[in-house]
């Protein structure tokens, strides 16, 4: 039984900490947040100058070609700092489809790029209200253009290419969805700023019109593609919602270490006390299904689809109770906008709802599991 | 990361898996892994007598008490090796379940407190489950604060003079010794004046009543002590020093790491799988998806839990404080779990029992026993606390009586 980073993985974790507690303090987030910035240009530059935006890309396409294990451990360190970068966008979901499905072509036009610092990626599913469903695709691809709106599009305002969920038939199966590559530099796509409740990371609309777009893997193949990028993106988001989740409840832990009212630590309380435990415990689970994710991510294991859905819905719903109940710990206090913890709160609550609710997720699990009862 | 034993590992599941595959009482297997949960009990046998002779198969191979010493009837083997076989002895385990306390409470303290002549004389039984262990600390006014227990020991020559009652007490009226915690002086504030003895449990003055429990079941006692002299000879530690001597024992509580804890889930998940209500299938709820999934992870998360747990133990280090969240989860999941399978059974919910119950009173015997589950071994809130003071490193709390003579503690709040 080793199930466990290894102390290279746990090197690079320190490594990756001291970088961003120096080069990414609440102070860097708040200047995206306050939008002074769509987003950390020089934080970008430091992270690919670190090797962290290719970790999990092939050398031959100019990553360090280290490995997932080595990406989980990276974005652990990207929730701790709530990093106000395009990383989740670019290097979860853009790199991860390319690498999936991409053309040797597509890869070397694209991933060295990433890897480099010089694109930003994204993915445009979304169009309007609802969870991931081939139904939800409108927007068409039709003699190589594209034609219609995706919203929100994550990072859309600022990223070079975007992978775009389209729909190519009309037969109401999902072989009608199609991936498709478009240089947002191009022309034909128009990006419109959107405000969110998480402002430290850009969200647009992006209107396509007759915009020039590639086929990204087999046209047929969309959906499944999509299905398989969520999942890896799922496992690394969980990863990011982890970190954050620690953050939180070290804030609130030390809060109340602290904080001194009738006499004494608020920390010495058990109603306090009684909080910090079930963040704790939240905290815990959520790490666990977290190295489960991450052993299946890593090994490409049959259970990826189950182990993804698990650390996803174990990870938001981890996140979201750290950060509610960090500002609660903090009373009045963490209500201020002086204090971090509307950071990692707004944070939370963006990222629960990043890939897919966790409505789509609680559902996704259960759908999963009851086919492997089934067979 | 891999879920794979060292190759020295899987010689050593391989012995075990093949000596229980030799000996095990097969004939119990089915009745054993149907036991659900709260409901372990034989139909033809007794119980412990089952449970003794495969103790007693066990020690004769060498097979029990696998982390104590060999000259104590154990096996000198290492943590993870003790998980292993935990794993491999499988159903079987359930019939170790009245040697438990003996194995990883009362043996540890008398290990490090007792003579070489006691040590000697008592371990290797009670590894090969010739005599049955209870531990005899909790009491009517000492739960959550065991220290303000109230039996008294008074020295009379070379015996003291026991006089009280414990409470909660497994396995007493089976037992064959018990280690029991006393108060010797009154007089000084109350962790302070508690002496630990161990005792023959068919001296004259101890009295075994079952308590009956909520749920009609009856597995723990009350024990009454009406002047039982026990000899100085059999005092662990010094006069005075029973606090730490009981901290011995609790540290060495097992950890349940590799016996993994009852939840609930996969009995829910089959359960709704199999059901079809007046809506259709329930797995085609929405509703009743979302709180499998909750379920689920937690379910999950406390199985990956325990595996981190055993990583640090098969590279030779102390498993970190993780695994303190077990009970916490798990006894609040059951409760919930059979509260919500009954209310996807309707009125028909209400009924229990093999015959009558919903698929075989499974749930409701869950339901009905989920409470002792969420106070045994620990509350939820003073796992909370545990949690928060020994884990995150919050003060303790403001303890009104630790400076204060026992005798002068009030006793009543109004």
């Amino acid at each position: 039984m080793n199930f466990e980073f290894s102390d290279d993985q746990k090197q690079l974790r320190d490594q990756a900490r001291r970088f961003l507690s120096e080069k990414c303090p609440p102070k860097a987030v708040r200047a995206v947040l306050e939008g002074k910035a769509p987003y950390d240009k020089e934080l970008w530059k430091g992270l690919a100058e670190m090797g962290f935006l290719g970790v999990a890309i092939p050398e031959e396409f100019g990553g360090t070609g280290a490995g997932h294990l080595e990406l989980c451990v990276i974005a652990e360190e990207m929730g701790r700092a709530v990093a106000p970068v395009p990383f989740s966008s670019t290097v979860y979901l853009a790199a991860e489809a390319l690498l999936l499905a991409g053309s040797d072509a597509q890869k070397q036009k694209w991933l060295p790029k990433i890897a480099s610092g010089e694109a930003i990626g994204t993915l445009a599913l979304f169009e309007g209200p609802g969870n991931p469903a081939p139904q939800g695709v409108k927007l068409t691809a039709a003699n190589g253009v594209l034609n219609g709106v995706k919203t929100p599009v994550a990072d859309g305002a600022i990223a070079d290419f975007a992978v775009v969920v389209a729909r190519h038939g009309a037969s109401g199966r999902e072989t009608d969805i199609g991936l498709y590559l478009v240089d947002l530099k191009a022309g034909g796509v128009e990006a419109r700023a959107l405000t969110s409740i998480d402002p430290s990371r850009n969200q647009a609309e992006l209107t396509f019109k007759d915009c020039k777009a590639e086929p990204l893997g087999a046209a047929s193949e969309g959906w499944s593609l999509l299905s398989q990028v969520l999942d890896r993106a799922a496992v690394l988001t969980a990863f990011e919602q982890v970190g954050g989740a620690d953050r939180a409840l070290e804030m609130g832990r030390d809060y109340a270490l602290d904080r001194i009212a009738f006499g004494r630590p608020i920390g010495s309380f058990q109603a306090v006390k009684h909080i910090l435990a079930d963040m704790y415990v939240a905290a815990t689970l959520a790490r666990s299904n977290c190295y489960y994710g991450a052993w299946a991510l890593s090994t490409n294991a049959g259970e990826l689809g189950e182990a993804a859905a698990t650390a996803r819905i174990s990870a938001t719903q981890a996140f979201q109770h750290c950060a509610k109940q960090n500002i609660q710990v903090h009373g009045g206090m963490g209500f201020t906008w002086e204090f971090d913890c509307h950071l990692y709160y707004r944070r939370s609550n963006a990222l629960a709802l990043s890939l897919g609710s966790l409505s789509y997720w609680e559902d996704t699990l259960i759908e999963r599991m009851r086919k492997k009862n089934a067979a | 990361m891999n879920f794979d034993d060292t190759p020295q590992e899987a010689a050593f599941r391989a012995e075990a898996r093949n000596w229980v595959q030799a000996n095990a009482p097969k004939e119990f297997e089915a009745e054993l892994s149907q036991a659900s949960l709260g409901r372990i009990s034989l139909k033809s046998a007794d119980m412990v007598a089952v449970g003794k002779s495969w103790q007693k198969k066990k020690s004769d191979a060498g097979w029990a008490c696998l982390s104590w010493p060999k000259e104590y009837g154990g096996r000198g083997a290492s943590p993870i090796e003790k998980v292993i076989w935990q794993q491999e002895e499988g159903v079987y385990g359930k019939l170790t379940q009245p040697f438990q306390i003996g194995e990883g409470m009362c043996g540890p303290t008398v290990m490090a407190f007792g003579s070489e002549a006691d040590k000697r004389e008592r371990l290797p039984k009670l590894a090969s489950g010739e005599e049955i262990w209870c531990q005899l600390f909790s009491e009517p006014a000492g739960g959550s604060d065991v220290a303000g227990l109230r039996t008294r020991a008074e020295r009379d020559g070379d015996d003291w003079i026991v006089n009280g009652q414990k409470i909660w007490t497994s396995g007493a009226h089976y037992s064959d010794w018990g280690l029991l915690i006393t108060r010797t002086d009154p007089n000084v504030p109350k962790h302070k004046g508690l002496t630990m003895f161990f005792l023959d449990m068919k001296s004259p003055g101890v009295e075994v009543r079952p308590i009956k429990q909520a749920n009609g079941m009856q597995e723990f006692n009350e024990v009454y002590f009406t002047n039982v002299r026990i000899p100085d000879s059999q005092r662990l530690g010094k006069v005075g020093d029973g606090w730490n001597v009981s901290l011995t024992t609790l540290m060495n509580e097992r950890m349940s790491i590799g016996s993994r804890l009852a939840t609930g889930f996969p009995e829910i998940f089959a359960f709704c799988n199999d059901l079809t209500t007046e809506h259709g299938p329930a797995m085609d709820d929405r509703a009743v998806r979302a709180r499998l999934a909750d379920w689920a992870v937690k379910s999950s998360g406390l199985k990956y839990t325990a595996y981190r747990s055993l990583s640090a133990l098969s590279r030779g280090e102390r498993p970190g404080p993780e695994n303190s969240i077990g009970k916490l989860v798990a006894g609040t999941m059951v409760q919930d779990i059979a509260a919500f399978a009954m209310d996807l059974q309707g009125a028909a919910g209400g009924l229990a029992g093999e015959a009558d119950g919903v698929a075989g009173g499974r749930f409701q015997a869950m339901l009905l026993g989920a409470p002792g589950m969420r106070i045994a071994g620990g509350t939820d809130e003073i796992l909370r606390n545990i949690i928060a003071e020994r884990v995150l490193g919050l003060p303790g709390d403001i303890r009104v009586d630790k400076d204060v003579p026992f005798n002068q503690i009030p006793t009543k709040g109004r």
